[in-house]
């Protein structure tokens, strides 16, 4: 019954997402809802900080990247960063625990409402990838910052790509 | 005296008080460029008395209609009539002065100062308009932009906007202050101020309140605030984003941009919070909604065709996918923002890299480009229509600029320290 559950949701989400294509095997239904569910019991409401962040701060592990950066305009999870987000992704859906949230980013060119609304799409766009290879929807929220919180500084393509980037933050970390 | 024609403007003359007790931290300055070929050639003497005054009127009138692009100061060196008898009409017509501003103050009991000016006309050696008013001394900057008005009036026939004030966002350091200044950028005074980002200012169409964004919660919210009583409340705080208020043309209600049913997309909310209805419908982005004069479209901007472009909808009492685009040229075209008669809207046109202002004419389709610089955002329409406000950038700094609907003419107001952005030009006062 659980399985049954978890596939209907996953074609659910499958059917949602306009822009991305994933691999086949991250829409199998043993990655979706069902497993989740029995995870986040398992786990219980242990004190102390869970044992699952020293995996996402290895450094040998691409878990410790947390940023994906785009093309100018562009809200396309690059190829390069496919990888990356399946890996969050993967992560999310075997610790039902944790939760992230992505902040979308831009460069400071142009409108601050039209990149409030680009950072947006930008971590729309990274949750919607992750929600098909397995995460659930709770363990994620999207937000934007716009172009109103730069990490680098200057008018120069170095700091406007440095800039046009989504973060993935995990909660409690 | 009593001979004397003047119009009293005693007991009709409004002013907003701005309880906030924060002085400003930056003064704006003006600084002119260029200019359009036929200026009206006006000489404004110095009024009899007014350096007795803690504040000159006439630098500031002067510096008022100088702005504007439309007149030529001439110098009033070695004459200085203060009432019509005393003028010497070949003396200015030598000049080359078309009009001439004289007058003269006097302070009254209890701090109060009455200014008394005419606008002589030197070829018919006549007096085109005068008037008598009577301010507190804490106010006569206000008077001299008042002045400012009834000259340009005089002289150009169109409504003057030197009494209006502008909202704009500074940023110093890690503070963000929400301020509100005269039109020319003298008395700013900051209405809230935090350590995070406040973006999107917009006037309520009677002046009285003002619409914005803030990110004190960690997310943008709508906010709107009254300006005397600082008084304020959330009137969009959904899940996700809330942001890009306008206001319609009777005060009542918002458009706003919310994130909580997907993607980017434009609502309606009364005043109070209450009544949202969702107004726009694709699949992507769809923000900067801003309302035609006569309430009944609402320009946007949108990615639907793949880039972001200018549309305008019908405002219905029910969701439409349905929108006119409006800008074919280039690949970026935003933030709108509808002329006081709409016929045209001013936005920012990207063109080599660029960012700059830009006017069309809904009618016609015409486009007319009206700055160079490189980073131009957030042009707003002034209540004439006459001139443009928008944020730009000098040195990497972000500083305010003005330019006249032709182009001619433009200025920048200069903040000393801090970046300067998000400039909204407000109404004209309730008394015009």
């Amino acid at each position: 019954m659980k399985k049954a559950l978890g596939i209907a949701l996953v074609a659910l989400l499958a059917g949602c997402a306009s822009q991305t294509t994933q691999p086949d095997e991250e829409l199998s239904a043993d990655s979706g809802y069902g497993s989740g569910m029995s995870g986040s019991e398992l786990m219980g409401s242990g004190s102390g900080r869970p044992s699952y962040f020293s995996q996402l701060n290895d450094p040998n592990s691409i878990l410790s990247q947390r940023s994906v950066y785009y093309d100018y305009d562009s809200y396309t999870v690059k190829g390069e960063y496919r990888d990356l987000v399946l890996s969050h992704a993967r992560f999310l859906r075997d610790n039902p625990d944790a939760n992230v949230i992505l902040q979308g980013n831009t460069d400071d060119r142009g409108s601050r409402e039209y990149n409030l609304a680009l950072g947006q799409r930008r971590a729309d766009g990274v949750r919607n990838m992750m929600t098909l290879a397995g995460a659930r929807d709770a363990q994620i929220e999207s937000v934007s910052l716009g172009e109103e919180k730069p990490r680098a500084l200057g008018n120069s393509e170095a700091a406007w790509s440095q800039n046009r980037r989504t973060d993935i933050l995990y909660r409690g970390e | 005296m009593s001979n004397y024609r003047f119009k009293s403007l005693r007991g009709v003359w409004m002013f907003f008080f701005w309880l906030i007790s924060t002085p400003s931290f930056a003064q704006l300055n003006i600084e002119i460029f260029g200019g359009g070929a036929s200026r009206i050639p006006v000489a404004i003497v110095p009024f009899a008395e007014e350096n007795a005054l803690p504040q000159n009127l006439t630098p500031v009138i002067s510096a008022d209609l100088q702005r504007t692009g439309l007149f030529r100061l001439i110098d009033p060196a070695g004459s200085s009539p203060h009432a019509p008898v005393e003028v010497v009409y070949s003396d200015w017509a030598n000049r080359g002065a078309n009009a001439l501003v004289i007058g003269r103050v006097a302070q009254l009991p209890g701090g109060q100062v009455e200014i008394q000016f005419r606008v002589m006309d030197v070829a018919k050696k006549s007096q085109l308009t005068g008037l008598a008013l009577t301010v507190p001394t804490t106010q006569l900057r206000a008077a001299a932009h008042r002045i400012a008005d009834v000259i340009y009036e005089a002289l150009t026939g169109d409504v003057g906007v030197f009494s209006t004030r502008i909202a704009y966002v500074l940023k110093r350091g890690e503070r963000y202050a929400l301020q509100v200044a005269d039109s020319d950028g003298y008395n700013a005074q900051s209405i809230i101020e935090y350590t995070e980002p406040i973006i999107s200012p917009a006037w309520s169409p009677d002046g009285s309140q003002l619409a914005y964004v803030s990110f004190e919660n960690k997310k943008p919210v709508v906010y709107v605030q009254t300006l005397t009583t600082r008084e304020r409340r959330a009137v969009a705080s959904f899940k996700g984003s809330n942001s890009a208020p306008a206001w319609s043309p009777d005060g009542k209600r918002l458009a706003v941009v919310l994130t909580n049913q997907g993607g980017s997309q434009i609502f309606l909310v009364n005043v109070d919070g209450s009544g949202l209805q969702r107004l726009s419908r694709s699949s992507g982005i769809d923000t900067e909604p801003n309302f035609s004069p006569d309430g009944r479209y609402i320009l946007f901007t949108s990615d639907r065709g793949g880039s972001p472009q200018i549309y305008r909808m019908a405002v219905t009492s029910s969701e439409s996918g349905n929108a006119e685009r409006m800008t074919f040229e280039g690949n970026y075209n935003v933030s709108p923002d509808y002329s006081q008669d709409g016929k045209s809207f001013t936005f920012i046109h990207r063109h080599n890299n660029q960012f700059n202002v830009a006017v069309q004419e809904i009618g016609s389709r015409q486009v007319q480009i009206l700055t160079n610089s490189r980073f131009d955002e957030s042009p707003s329409f002034a209540p004439n229509g006459r001139m443009i406000l928008y944020a730009t950038e000098i040195n990497g700094h972000g500083i305010l600029s003005a330019v006249s609907r032709d182009g001619q003419t433009r200025q920048h107001l200069t903040v000393q320290s801090g970046d300067i952005r998000e400039p909204a030009w407000g109404p004209l006062p309730k008394w015009k």
